[in-house]
């Protein structure tokens, strides 16, 4: 039966983790998203489905384990916040050129450095680039939701298995510690060894029966040649991924002669600016991109055939506005409004923000 | 039908869990809720709020710069939110500690002497009980049923035994609320 | 005068004749090893206490970074490829997901005594059911002969060209004794493999480690005490040598705990 609770947005993605049927977490506590490993050791998994949860010695480490049981055909995942993901880079980066399916949560909080524990959004470039080193994407979710945080758990690991690909879900400090009404979905049964065999053998590491050759995991090869057609291997599976699995939500954009493009908090926070700007007769309108990696160009760019202007808003200086000028292709003007070192932007003052572009394209 | 609400005061005095009261009574009476706490490290001692909307609707922002209710508890929270009271909105405050008393003549104001009340009710927890009795009194957005269940959902098990005091708080911050200005 | 007894090779390759074989477990790959390496040896053993014990296919591998990174090409079984250091808790990641598997690390003395020394010293106090193979050549070979933790005192490395000055480099890191200190550790040891004799002792410590993880009694390391002729710029005989000499004085041989 599905049950509706009042969780935060840590709590919420760590219950959707357990009735995911996830084999396993590893994880180190950083504010704002030590709630993960808090409700997951409270709640022992480990006895309810047989998931692993483990408090590892670093960010490094955590990762590093995940890849040892994503390479093992498990659904492993890890959560973290800025600065600790900026440690998880190395691994991510192996695992990317490993071709291992996982799922790593950044709660962003501001930077750069130690910054602060407020909520940011300044680590979009390094998720959309996909953060480590070599020519690699992350498949990037940005939930605005408490819901969505559970809902994109499910989602991650599908897409993770489908592209044997990282798959990283982009949240923020406000997300992942406000409470909101989420209904959690179903208990999945976590798969059973026979059955990894069955769907991973071909290449996971379950140990070698005689009936094929070894299987091994790594993202080395020395040979140039052979790296060059792996790497040709991994951009033919972004190109897929680009094509088939970009996500987002138009609210009012139909009518909009003005449109604002914003993810997770500040999602929110615009559509909160479009009902204002609505009201006071600005035909607003909100492209919220679902997946930040593969950005939603196609749709933006057709937007961008009968809209006036775009506001890009994020607590950043204005990283996500990029990919809208790549999108608009010149061909309306596009502004960026954010705040910075984990400050929320008030609907108040990115409405005046949104009034003042509008008047420079008037005039 | 939306309310918006900020409660602030002090760590400890139950902010948070007052504002998760009345978001899960809200959840009883198929409501959309949000909230959104401050975090931190002020949560140790310094001052805490919350932001707590429920709405027939789908919930925008969590995160507000004006507000339907203003529910004070210290000085610092009314220096702070007074301003963002939206002209017809509710200030709600307990008088204990405040030296600057609210100026606004374009809203309603409402003291309640909770911690006073508490105290006769010989348990200080049940303080933020008494001022959200105060403010359902003035704006009763959510049924006393809902409320109840709100506290069951809420509370662990172990603390059940506390709904009928809980309660009674309740009804103490309705009868004993005074409305000091209205703007009408 | 002794006479000489003349055997042809047609009759050293005839089924009866044969004392030792190879076990099929190493592939027929050529090894990336110097002639003169240890790690051969240390690959060889590890594979036939796999195959002896019959456990192969529950047994997954990790290889780290260093010489033995293609450690992987070598081992008939499956195994993965781990970053700098990060094979304990590649390994821990393996094994509580598959905890009825065998698992196991194979790691130098730049990856698990330097960049991984935190992987390896909490997996370690996790009691981590794994066995570690930790090869011990007192410097960095794949890299090309730098300074490594456990690189002795006065000796030459390309970045202590002038010899290891312990009052600015620090002291060579005795890992094993410092992991043996710990409870969850069930069996620390170190070995060498450069004499037949010693071959064999690193053999039953490796055949006690997996019988250890059988037995779920905690991590086992084994520290195989190793030469590197390439990067210590001698020939393999005088590596030998040198190792009897310099590095089991600094790294005594023997059970540290059992």
């Amino acid at each position: 039966m599905e049950e509706v609770k009042l969780m935060k947005g840590n709590e919420a993605m760590a219950e959707a983790a357990i009735r995911s049927g996830v084999d396993a977490y590893f994880g180190y506590p950083i504010t704002p998203q030590s709630e993960v490993i808090e409700y997951l050791m409270h709640e022992e998994p480990f006895k309810r489905t047989g998931m692993v949860v483990l408090q590892a010695e670093s960010e490094l480490a955590a990762i590093n384990m995940v890849y040892g049981a994503a390479a093992c055909g498990k659904k492993a995942m890890t959560s973290s916040s800025s600065p600790g993901i900026s440690l998880k880079l190395e691994g991510i980066s192996y695992m990317a050129g490993a071709e291992l399916p996982c799922l790593i949560a950044n709660v962003m909080r501001g930077g750069p450095g130690l910054g602060t524990i407020q909520p940011g959004q300044s680590d979009y470039f390094q998720a959309v680039k996909g953060g480590g080193h070599g020519d690699y994407n992350l498949i990037v979710l940005a939930p605005s939701t408490v819901q969505e945080m559970a809902d994109f758990v499910n989602l991650g690991f599908d897409l993770a298995f489908k592209y044997r690909n990282p798959v990283m879900i982009l949240s923020d400090g406000a997300i992942g510690q406000m409470m909101e009404k989420v209904t959690l979905p179903k208990q999945k049964e976590r798969l059973s060894n026979e059955e990894i065999i069955k769907r991973y053998g071909s290449w996971a590491t379950t140990g070698k029966p005689e009936s094929r050759e070894r299987n091994i995991i790594t993202s080395l090869n020395l040979k140039s040649e052979l790296q060059e057609i792996h790497n040709q291997h991994l951009q033919n599976k972004f190109k897929t991924a680009e094509k088939n699995e970009v996500r987002y939500e138009q609210i009012q954009c139909e009518d909009a002669d003005y449109i604002l493009v914003a993810y997770g908090t500040s999602a929110r926070i615009s559509q909160k600016v479009v009902q204002l700007g609505r009201e006071k007769g600005l035909k607003l309108g909100l492209l919220r991109p679902i997946t930040l990696w593969p950005f939603p160009k196609k749709i933006i760019s057709e937007l961008a055939d009968h809209t006036k202007g775009f506001l890009s808003v994020e607590m950043s200086a204005g990283q996500m506005i990029e990919d809208v000028l790549l999108a608009v292709e010149g061909k309306a003007p596009v502004a960026h409004f954010g705040r910075m070192g984990g400050m929320i932007p008030s609907p108040s003052e990115v409405l005046d923000a949104v009034e003042k572009e509008i008047n420079k394209i008037l005039k | 039908m939306t309310e918006e609400i900020i409660i602030a005061g002090f760590g400890g005095q139950g902010v948070l869990s007052l504002g998760k009261i009345l978001a899960y009574s809200g959840i009883m009476q198929d409501q959309e809720v949000s909230w959104m706490p401050s975090y931190g490290p002020e949560m140790r001692g310094g001052t805490a709020n919350v932001t707590v909307i429920l709405s027939d609707d789908r919930i925008n922002s969590p995160v507000l710069n004006e507000f339907d209710t203003a529910i004070i508890l210290n000085q610092q929270s009314m220096d702070k939110f007074e301003s963002m009271v939206k002209p017809g909105g509710l200030l709600l405050y307990d008088p204990n500690g405040i030296s600057h008393h609210p100026k606004r003549k374009d809203i309603k104001i409402a003291t309640i002497e909770g911690a006073k009340e508490a105290s006769e009710l010989n348990n200080k927890k049940t303080f933020n009980m008494v001022i959200m009795g105060a403010f359902l009194k003035i704006h009763p957005i959510v049924l006393m049923e809902n409320v109840h269940k709100g506290l069951e959902k809420s509370l662990p098990p172990r603390h059940h035994h506390m709904i009928p005091l809980n309660e009674k708080a309740i009804k103490v911050g309705m009868e004993e609320v005074k409305v000091i200005h209205d703007y009408k | 005068m002794m006479t000489t007894a003349v055997i042809t090779p047609e009759e050293i390759i005839k089924k009866g004749k044969i004392v030792f074989e190879k076990t099929k477990l190493m592939n027929d790959c050529t090894l990336s090893y110097c002639p003169g390496c240890g790690h051969g040896v240390a690959h060889r053993l590890v594979m036939e206490v796999v195959d002896e014990m019959g456990i192969e296919q529950d047994t997954i591998g990790v290889a780290p970074v260093g010489c033995s990174v293609l450690a992987y090409e070598f081992m008939n079984i499956d195994m993965q490829q781990a970053a700098h250091g990060r094979a304990p808790a590649v390994a821990t990641g393996i094994k509580r997901v598959f905890p009825e598997k065998y698992v196991f690390t194979y790691q130098g003395d730049g990856d698990l005594a330097a960049i991984g020394t935190a992987e390896t010293i909490h997996a370690c106090n996790r009691g981590e059911n794994i066995v570690i193979i930790f090869v011990n050549n007192g410097i960095y070979g794949m890299t090309g002969g730098q300074m490594a933790p456990t690189t002795l005192p006065g000796m030459k490395s390309s970045t202590s060209p002038y010899g290891r000055v312990v009052e600015t480099m620090g002291y060579p890191l005795k890992i094993t004794e410092m992991v043996a200190t710990l409870p969850g550790v069930a069996y620390a040891t170190r070995q060498a493999v450069h004499t037949a004799k010693l071959v064999t002792k690193t053999k039953k410590a490796i055949i006690k480690a997996f019988q250890n993880q059988k037995d779920k009694k905690g991590t086992s390391i084994i520290e195989i005490v190793s030469n590197c002729n390439s990067g210590w710029k001698m020939t393999p005989v005088e590596s030998n040598k040198w190792l009897d000499e310099n590095m089991l004085a600094y790294f005594p041989l023997g059970d540290i705990k059992k």
